[in-house]
């Protein structure tokens, strides 16, 4: 019995807002990581502008772009931002509402389209 | 046993809920910070997915970019991208100094602090200049400029190339053929403005160009701005005294920001 309160009472202890337990928790990222991000957000840019002189259809190349935006986005904002290290909550709060961002661009793009196809 | 268990359970619910813990495990100027960026990443978003449906809407005539940005200091050639990658570069490795910088904070260096956000607001100077440069390039545009043909279809010349006319989507005339389609040409065009340029037979590409990558380039001055402002508090030993770098950490958070938003704005500007 004591053994289950003392692990409820250091999970709250834990939990609680302490300036040690946020520099703990944020200190997570070395210099060697943080390079090797570097080396390979370079990798992926210097690579994202070679295939485009590679005469690869357009339609598959723009989903590459594409593709190797969001690992780039994931890099910078999973590690430099450090968001990759942050609790949960936060990640779900600050990422979810980029679904409506993805349904912006399907409704928009659509749009954009038709309006194309209709005379001035 | 069991009531024991309901015990400790509502304690902990009382004490959870009652105040004074953080579920984030974040200070509140971070988490504000954060909720800044999101508003801005909307903004953003919105004027990339503007440009998008307005680019589907005039498919047809609308400039391909890799056409468009072929300049490169000192080289007289077609060198398509590669001063948009170098620009690239630059915004990433300044990101790397701000995480740098960052990470001496944690470790309470104060002289590693100075040095690499002084290293950061170096690179953020070198991408506004890069821009500058960009800029001027893209508004002067090429010795010979564009034609509007009689029956309404833009004609590009090519600078490296004289007496050529090219068509957007391939196709060009030249020679006699060329000086008859010039000489009834209802407009000649250089550069860009808001109200026109020679890249695209729309006024859109050049207004979006400018916005876009204004918008963001101001992003990196008020970014530059705000490193040197923290620049001089850590200089003077505030925050050493405090014993609390955090306020290097939300400024380094802008700064990834408008590097990340530079990453869109590369693929979807100037890739596809």
């Amino acid at each position: 019995m004591s053994e289950d309160e003392d692990i409820v009472g250091q999970d709250i202890h834990h939990e609680h807002v302490s300036h040690e337990a946020i520099e703990k928790a944020h200190s997570g990222l070395n210099t060697k990581v943080i390079w090797r991000v570097f080396w390979i957000l370079l990798a992926v840019t210097i690579f994202e502008v070679l295939i485009s002189f590679s005469g690869i259809p357009h339609t598959i190349l723009i989903w590459t772009w594409v593709f190797l935006t969001l690992v780039k986005a994931y890099f910078i904002v999973g590690f430099f931002m450090h968001l990759r290290f942050e609790k949960i909550p936060m990640i779900y709060s600050l990422m979810l509402p980029f679904f409506l961002i993805v349904y912006l661009i399907f409704i928009a793009l659509y749009e954009g389209v038709a309006l194309g196809h209709t005379p001035y | 046993m069991s009531q024991a268990h309901a015990a400790t359970a509502t304690a902990s619910t009382e004490e959870v809920w009652g105040g004074g813990h953080s579920p984030f495990n974040v200070r509140w100027g971070k988490l504000y910070m954060w909720i800044f960026l999101i508003s801005d990443a909307f903004t953003f978003s919105s004027l990339l997915v503007a440009y998008g449906t307005l680019r589907h809407r005039f498919s047809e005539i609308w400039p391909t970019p890799g056409e468009v940005f072929t300049h490169f200091p000192f080289i007289h050639h077609h060198v398509p991208l590669a001063y948009v990658g170098l620009m690239t570069f630059i915004l990433i490795m300044s990101s790397v100094t701000m995480v740098l910088a960052v990470d001496a904070g944690h470790q309470m260096n104060k002289k590693g602090v100075k040095l690499w956000l002084g290293l950061t607001i170096v690179g953020g100077l070198m991408f506004l200049g890069s821009q500058a440069w960009e800029w001027y390039h893209f508004i002067h545009g090429s010795e010979g400029g564009s034609y509007y043909l009689a029956d309404g279809r833009l004609a590009r010349t090519d600078d490296l190339e004289p007496g050529v006319l090219k068509f957007h989507g391939g196709g060009m005339v030249e020679g006699a053929e060329a000086q008859v389609l010039i000489a009834t040409a209802t407009k000649h065009v250089h550069g860009a403005n808001l109200i026109g340029n020679e890249y695209g037979a729309t006024p859109l590409f050049g207004d979006f160009f400018f916005f876009i990558t204004g918008f963001h380039g101001f992003h990196v001055f008020s970014g530059v701005v705000i490193n040197t402002i923290v620049l001089i508090v850590v200089s003077r030993g505030f925050l050493e005294r405090k014993k609390d770098y955090e306020l290097v950490e939300k400024v380094g958070l802008y700064w990834h920001f408008v590097d990340l938003v530079w990453v869109f704005v590369f693929t979807f500007f100037y890739l596809v």
